[in-house]
């Protein structure tokens, strides 16, 4: 068996694919109109249910301070007061906040899943003698409560001089995570061993294999790889807390507890869902637009 | 379907497999000799995992063998560490408020696990109609994950106000009176379980990405067979999912027994009202920051790791029988 005729064709338009199948169950029958308006409506019924935190986000962004504090509230803004988002972004260095977010949460991105696929790849589709006993110890270690490494951890990056840079919050990705390493392993074990043997066999390199071969197919679970590093990175609480009390340095998520220092059994509610709805902005278009990498999984020709 | 392809189950605890086609075992007699390709496949498989081993020295092993040292001795985090033996275990086992939180936890995880494993599946399973806007209601589903904890806990906390909240709102027509959720000892759990499965879109993301992985072939050829549909989720879907469904269940539980921000945010630190939502999470971290009993502390977290790992194991045993990693299998 030739790589090249092995590969998993993705060369096929799969939008146009994706498109034919509209209105269809997975066993390609189509769907009677019945089921398929009851489906829809139970669907919009979710996601209404789920798109209220969201709403009563926004909502509350644009209402002034009286129009919050009247009861009862009002579903539907009876002035639209945009004062709130200035003062979101004018109540801290807001640009300066969200580059170093960015900064933060592309790096961390990158090397998560470059690294977890690779350490995952080593678990999963190579048979070394006591790899699974070695891999007990990955899932031990996603039972590590955070404080246990917390003060060591702190210790350690003040020790290098790092407290007050990117780098402890940036650094810790090189190193793939016990969470993200099982999550790839589980769809890389479903990949035929006999398939990699095969190309083993014509000669290809394990790097070969690992990008020609089981990319392809690991790509909606590296799509969620990467979805979840992002939005870890970015509302991460914890770590910026800890390591970043220059302000210089600081990122959005601890820019969100500006509404609340005045009084910590208080928050400016309004103007704190302003800011946090220009926080999530970036994350809900990046997920919207990486979301069809979902499409095909595995297409059982490329393991014929 | 799968005509040259031999099954191979693949389940953890069999070293016995080797990878490409290998001389006669005549050399594997003894348990320590190894045969060349196993030599080159350890030496590969060490190489690709060599990122998560020095991951796991400097921030697995450096850390926690720091924290056990801790967990038998009194320290503030200023003066030097006093050796105490086993007076911060024993402490521990007759501390109440533990007692305490190792309840609240349990309550919590046993609603809490198996209510989202269940949400997340049916968010997943819509996530993967075949509708035109499916690109849409992937993005709804997936956004309440999106909002950072921080900003969603005082969401919650508006939506829940016993006078004005938009939850009493909602139930005063059917008759109900004004409930304080967050108020009661046993609501405010409630509550947070509530909370947590909004944020059920990452574990259904999980599911998704295993139902793309499913071969449609296979649906089609059970509809040949005139599978139901009802069938087809039993024996295909199910089945090809349990790989990920254990990933959830053991992620779900190391999630529950650590719960933490969410309460601490609604409670304010203060585990609600009669510590009905002190966590031991919460708990851990007041005797660590709030109080600065870094040794207790450490000896609380070395109990939560190994009662974790306990769990897991135990998981992981049990599931041998049902997960099945073997696509063709099927």
């Amino acid at each position: 068996m030739a790589l090249s005729n092995n590969a998993p064709s993705y060369q096929v338009d799969e939008k146009a694919a994706d498109r034919a199948d509209y209105g269809r169950h997975q066993d390609g029958s189509r769907a009677s109109w019945q089921s398929a308006v009851v489906s829809r409506i139970t669907m919009i019924l979710m996601a209404l249910l789920f798109l209220l935190p969201l709403y009563w986000m926004i909502l509350s962004s644009v209402k002034s301070d009286e129009e919050l504090a009247q009861f009862p509230p009002t579903f539907w803004p009876e002035t639209w007061d945009f004062s709130n988002y200035v003062d979101a972004v004018t109540a801290m260095p807001f640009l300066q906040f969200f580059a170093n977010s960015a900064i933060i949460t592309i790096s961390v991105v990158v090397l998560a899943v470059l690294s977890n696929f690779i350490v995952a790849y080593g678990f999963a589709c190579i048979d070394w003698p006591g790899r699974n006993k070695v891999f007990y110890l990955v899932i031990a270690t996603l039972f590590l409560p955070f404080p246990v490494t917390l003060i060591p951890m702190f210790d350690m990056w003040a020790r290098l001089g790092l407290v007050n840079t990117l780098f402890p919050l940036i650094l810790p990705a090189m190193f793939a995570s016990a969470f993200f390493t099982f999550l790839l392993r589980q769809f890389l074990l479903q990949i035929p061993i006999d398939m990699l043997n095969a190309a083993r066999v014509d000669g290809a390199t394990e790097w070969r294999i690992l990008w020609k071969l089981v990319f392809p197919t690991a790509r909606p679970a590296l799509t969620a790889v990467a979805i979840f590093s992002a939005v870890g990175a970015w509302n991460d609480f914890m770590g910026p807390l800890i390591y970043l009390q220059d302000q210089r340095v600081q990122t959005l998520s601890i820019g969100l507890q500006t509404f609340r220092s005045v009084n910590a059994q208080d928050v400016s509610f309004n103007q704190l869902m302003a800011a946090s709805v220009l926080v999530i902005l970036p994350l809900v278009v990046l997920f919207f637009v990486f979301q069809r990498y979902f499409i095909r999984g595995i297409t059982l020709g490329g393991f014929k | 379907m799968t005509g040259t392809t031999t099954t191979t189950t693949r389940d953890p605890g069999s070293d016995d497999r080797a990878v490409a086609p290998d001389p006669p075992p005549a050399a594997a007699t003894g348990r320590k000799k190894l045969t060349k390709t196993q030599r080159r496949n350890l030496r590969l498989g060490l190489m690709f995992i060599s990122p998560w081993i020095l991951g796991l020295l400097v921030f697995v092993v450096y850390p926690v063998t720091y924290s056990i040292i801790l967990s038998f001795t009194r320290y503030s985090g200023l003066l030097t560490p006093e050796w105490v033996g086993f007076q911060n275990y024993v402490s521990a086992f007759l501390d109440p408020l533990v007692s305490t939180a190792v309840g609240n936890t349990a309550f919590y995880a046993v609603l809490a696990v198996p209510i989202g494993l269940l949400v997340a599946l049916v968010l997943a399973l819509a996530m993967n109609r075949n509708v035109r806007e499916v690109a849409l209601f992937r993005t709804i589903f997936y956004m309440p994950s999106l909002i950072p904890a921080f900003a969603m806990s005082f969401i919650f906390i508006v939506f829940l106000n016993p006078q004005f909240g938009f939850f009493n709102q909602l139930i005063r027509p059917f008759g109900g009176a004004d409930v304080n959720l967050l108020g009661d000892p046993t609501g405010i759990k409630i509550a947070i379980v509530l909370m947590a499965q909004l944020g059920a879109g990452n574990a259904a993301l999980i599911f998704l990405a295993g139902l793309r992985n499913v071969p449609r072939t296979l649906y089609e050829a059970a509809r040949v067979d005139g599978a139901s549909r009802g069938r087809q989720f039993l024996s295909i879907t199910l089945p090809l999912l349990s790989p990920v469904i254990l990933f959830n269940l053991i992620t779900g539980v190391s999630g529950a027994l650590q719960v933490f921000t969410e309460a601490f945010i609604v409670t304010n630190g203060t585990g609600g009202p009669d510590s009905g939502a002190l966590f031991y999470m919460m708990y851990l971290y007041r005797n660590a920051f709030g109080f600065a009993e870094l040794g207790y502390a450490s000896a609380l977290a070395v109990l939560l790791f190994l009662v974790g790992m306990g769990l897991a194991l135990l998981i992981f045993f049990l599931s041998r029988r049902f997960v099945n990693y073997d696509v063709n299998a099927a």
